[in-house]
């Protein structure tokens, strides 16, 4: 277990690096939290969705007097139509409420509007949707076989985008391998299931004629932005709230349909109307993810080095492309990065989005590296067993140790610590005497596993990431403006929109050391477009880096303002000043002028600079990074009972590296979480459709989300490999957790049923998915 | 729209007279009807115990309870947990040992913990993590939840 200080200040140390208590704890624990769902509204709406998968709409009827709109009422709304400029990408439109034909079961077609929720849903349900049902196409190897019937007239073959690469050479090298090692992986689908379902509320001001926007969003801006294209409405007419939002790992960073009709409703009836949706709507009509299906080969020489990969990528974007990233986000991403920790340099690949007949596909949390680790660990393991050696002796050979280092796709790669935290977490494990263990166990007939997972995670990247992959909204850069107030009091403003990461903690921390005041009298402001500078929000393991690091350049500026105003006021060289504990001091003296002071001199006694120092102390920074490497190193041991097929998870370890870690409370509560959505991934969750296209998990009890039960304690091991690549040297870390566990925990897997001489390369790896290759083994029990 | 009953709700020791329909929830009563919306709702189908509240001493899934079903109890919420600025030892030792990260699932984790030690102060540690599995978390991954109950359950003990 990691040892970390805690404290308050006040005596001169560092606030970066240490664990102190979030600022947004108080009002959360109170109750006194402010979500979306929590306002209250004149008008309710409960929205009529498909039961079909795939078929036109024939007629739809409501009762007498009800207020129900369709895609007829608001036919000058425009539909959500994503672009990428590469990659043969079919932009395909999604309108507002189903026009003509529905292509996914949940997909909205009606919005009943009533004065209670309870009286929006007795309406709903006598509303009659009739449909021409066609065939649904569920899976994505089917929906692109030849003949198969065109979800998009925009997209021929179903194929939505396809990516290619092929480096120099490759052909060459892969015919001199001594090994050719395949694996045929499959991810089921996921929902990232935040546990605040979605909801959106906008409010009409007849004064001004604006909206006011509520909604769970990680993007706040942005979603002004998309709503009043789509509306056709100046955005300055609108404005965008993310309040307390109760957790999104991707979910909430795209665009739904929702929000544009509850402000198209709110303008419409000049009024206030709300939309909370319930958990069903959330597993079947938000987001979905992790459909995949990869084939990977890895050519190695004779002594195991892996010389070049092949990889085919086929993701399952569902029925529309989400916005802003589109359907590339997952296949592109799986492109990108296959290549992972590994030091080779020939590679092929071939990536491509299927659309179906199933809900959008869009971000969650570590977008495809949960799948593309799974896939690209589990052949290592198999690589491994190929050539009779250690699964860490393979890993040994292959990864990269030397820095910078460009992948085959062109990555540069920053310093990190990829055998390191392996060597750490091999120690930690004690792998000799688990070896041991193991074997004494199956000579009880009990059968234990070990899995290891080694993987980079690209964080922190600016727009040329996004530019790279061709998109037409190309997010990347942060503002942050921070304003030291009067009263010496700091307001720092975010375009970044935290929820749940404790950004106003962390910022705080790295402001505080810069300008030498107290957490305590830091705010971050987020949120809000109406108080907020633009910004991109908080996703993609981003925030810190990015709006992090734009704090602190904008930190850095004031830092140089005030002692600039210190060396007025105490009549001191600038080089002799120190800030700290809300002072400046003359080194060495007792000469001393409290930060409050030089504020209020900046805005209050400014004729004394005598035109050398602008008024005010406010100062503004961007940050546009090129993107930053973390790396872990995840180990599960397992227990697997062969009669049942269930897995009891034993133990679980990180040795991460996130680079200069701000908080470590906060680094360490990150990690935790998402290794138990990557428990979630490995062994339990999945949204299961039927061959009709509906949905078999559409409650959390079907679902399953790990539980505390599930879990067991997990071990963290922490290096700082301080990031050259990052103002702050601080690497992203929220979606490394959820990252590893797939991979190591479907190794330890195999591990544990070696003796039956079956593998899984399926996640979720489930009790009937494990009973089932064992009832076909030889040596089955 | 069916008829209304009048009831009454006792929440942190205030009546809230509402009018309810008999499908109301309590859930719904104490958001909409009493203005408490510390509790949340996360499924409506008594799976993920985010609307957890106290009910005469036991906690239960305020979203599986009509609010009529509540007429006359006394029911505690996380916005009566604190005595005035001073944080239930609870919730303290959720902030002490960073037992939340969104926010949303913490109200149910702390009624349910609070409901349960109150009535089991030497719950084993064994029972203890079979009570928390019963409140769904996405954030935390629970390692936090079961240190801050832990820390709490001793300080309760004093």
């Amino acid at each position: 277990m990691s040892a970390h200080t805690k404290g308050s200040g006040g005596d001169g140390m560092k606030w970066v690096g240490r664990s102190i208590r979030r600022v947004e704890d108080p009002a959360l624990l109170r109750g006194r939290g402010r979500f979306t769902g929590d306002l209250p509204a004149t008008h309710w709406v409960r929205f009529v969705r498909s039961p079909n998968a795939a078929g036109k709409i024939k007629s739809i009827s409501a009762p007498d007097g009800a207020v129900v709109i369709t895609a007829a009422d608001i036919k000058g709304v425009k539909k959500i139509t994503p672009m990428l400029h590469k990659f043969e990408y079919r932009p395909v439109g999604q309108p507002i409420l189903a026009d003509g034909e529905v292509r996914f079961v949940g997909e909205a077609v009606v919005a009943v509007v009533a004065a209670t929720e309870e009286e929006a849903e007795d309406i709903a349900d006598l509303v009659e949707i009739d449909i021409e049902d066609a065939e649904a196409l569920v899976d994505s190897r089917v929906a692109i076989a030849a003949g198969a019937r065109q979800i998009h007239a925009e997209a021929p073959g179903n194929v939505i985008l396809k990516g290619e690469v092929k480096s120099p050479g490759f052909d060459a090298v892969w015919a001199s391998a001594a090994k050719i090692v395949k694996i045929d992986a499959r991810s089921n689908r996921q929902n990232a299931t935040p546990m605040e379902p979605r909801a959106a509320h906008a409010a009409y001001d007849a004064a001004s004629g604006r909206v006011t926007l509520h909604c769970t969003t990680q993007m706040p801006h942005l979603m002004r932005t998309a709503i009043a294209d789509c509306l056709g409405m100046p955005e300055s007419d609108l404005r965008v709230i993310a309040p307390d939002v109760g957790g999104g790992f991707g979910q909430k960073m795209s665009l739904c349909t929702e929000y544009v009709l509850v402000t198209w409703l709110a303008r419409h009836l000049k009024s206030s109307v709300g939309w909370t949706e319930d958990r069903r709507e959330n597993l079947i009509a938000s987001f979905h993810s992790r459909d995949q299906y990869v084939t990977l080969e890895g050519a190695f020489d004779k002594d195991a080095k892996l010389l070049a990969l092949r990889a085919d990528v086929l993701s399952n974007v569902g029925a529309y492309s989400c916005f802003p990233t589109t359907s590339g986000v997952e296949p592109l991403m799986a492109m990108a990065e296959m290549p992972g920790p590994y030091d080779f340099q020939h590679y092929q690949c071939l990536a491509r989005g299927a659309l179906t007949n199933t809900c959008t596909m869009a971000a969650y949390r570590g977008v495809s590296r949960p799948v593309i680790t799974f896939t690209l660990e589990r052949l290592m393991d198999k690589a491994a067993k190929a050539f009779a050696i250690d699964p860490v002796d393979i890993r040994r050979k292959n990864l990269i140790t030397t820095f910078p280092y460009k992948s085959a796709m062109g990555l540069e790669y920053d310093e990190a610590s990829y055998r390191e935290t392996m060597e750490m977490a091999v120690e930690a494990i004690n792998l000799p005497a688990f070896r041991a263990r193991q074997q004494l166990a199956r000579e009880r007939g009990e059968y234990l596993g070990i899995g290891f997972a080694t993987f980079s995670e690209r964080t922190g990247y600016g727009s040329p990431a996004f530019a790279a992959r061709g998109m037409a909204i190309t997010p990347g850069w942060e503002t942050v403006h921070v304003t030291v107030d009067p009263s010496g009091y700091v307001e720092a403003r975010i375009g970044s929109s935290p929820h749940g990461q404790g950004l106003r903690t962390t910022l705080a921390q790295i402001i505080a050391d810069e300008i030498g005041v107290p957490p305590d009298m830091i705010k971050i402001v987020h949120g809000d477009t109406e108080t907020a500078p633009y910004g991109w929000g908080t996703f993609a393991s981003r925030s810190l880096v990015i709006s992090g690091g734009a704090t602190l350049i904008a930190s850095r500026k004031i830092r140089a303002k005030l002692l600039k105003i210190a060396e007025h006021m105490l009549e001191a060289a600038e080089t002799d000043i120190v800030l700290a504990d809300g002072k400046a001091k003359v080194a060495g003296t007792d000469r001393e002028v409290s930060i409050a002071a030089m504020a209020r001199e900046a805005y209050t006694q400014t004729h004394r600079f005598k035109g050398e120092i602008e008024p005010g102390l406010s100062e503004s920074g961007t940050y546009d990074p090129p993107g930053t490497f973390s790396n872990a190193c995840h180990v599960a041991i397992v227990r697997l009972d062969p009669e049942t097929g269930h897995v009891k998870l034993e133990r679980y370890l990180v040795a991460e590296d996130a680079g200069r870690i701000i908080n470590p409370m906060i680094a360490d509560g990150q990690v935790h979480g998402g290794v138990v959505q990557g428990i979630g991934n490995a062994l339990l969750e999945e949204i299961i459709y039927d061959e009709s296209g509906a949905i078999l998990t559409a409650n959390l009890a079907d679902y399953m989300p790990p539980t505390a039960h599930e879990v067991p304690p997990i071990e963290l091991h922490h290096m700082e490999t301080p990031s050259t690549q990052s103002v702050t040297k601080a690497k992203g870390l929220g979606e490394g957790g959820t990252i590893g566990p797939p991979a190591a925990i479907v190794n330890a897997i195999n591990d544990a049923m070696a003796p039956f001489d079956v593998e899984i390369d399926t996640i979720p790896a489930t009790p009937q998915r494990i009973r089932a290759l064992l009832r076909n083994a030889e040596r089955a029990p | 729209m069916t008829d209304k009953t009048a009831i009454t709700l006792n929440i942190n020791g205030k009546d809230y007279a509402i009018e309810v329909e008999p499908r109301r929830t309590l859930a719904d009563a104490i958001r909409e009807d009493c203005g408490q919306t510390g509790t949340h709702i996360g499924c409506e189908h008594g799976v993920c115990g985010a609307c957890t509240v106290i009910v005469d001493g036991a906690p239960v899934r305020s979203c599986l309870m009509f609010a009529a079903q509540a007429d006359g109890k006394t029911i505690r919420t996380v916005e009566g947990l604190a005595d005035g600025d001073r944080l239930h030892p609870m919730q303290q030792a959720f902030m002490d040992n960073h037992g939340l990260q969104c926010g949303f699932c913490t109200p149910g984790f702390l009624m349910l913990a609070v409901g349960v030690l109150e009535r089991e102060p030497n719950i084993s540690d064994e029972d203890l993590i079979d009570v928390l599995s019963s409140n769904l978390c996405r954030c935390t991954g629970y390692q936090n939840i079961i240190k801050s109950v832990r820390a709490a359950a001793q300080e309760m003990r004093k």
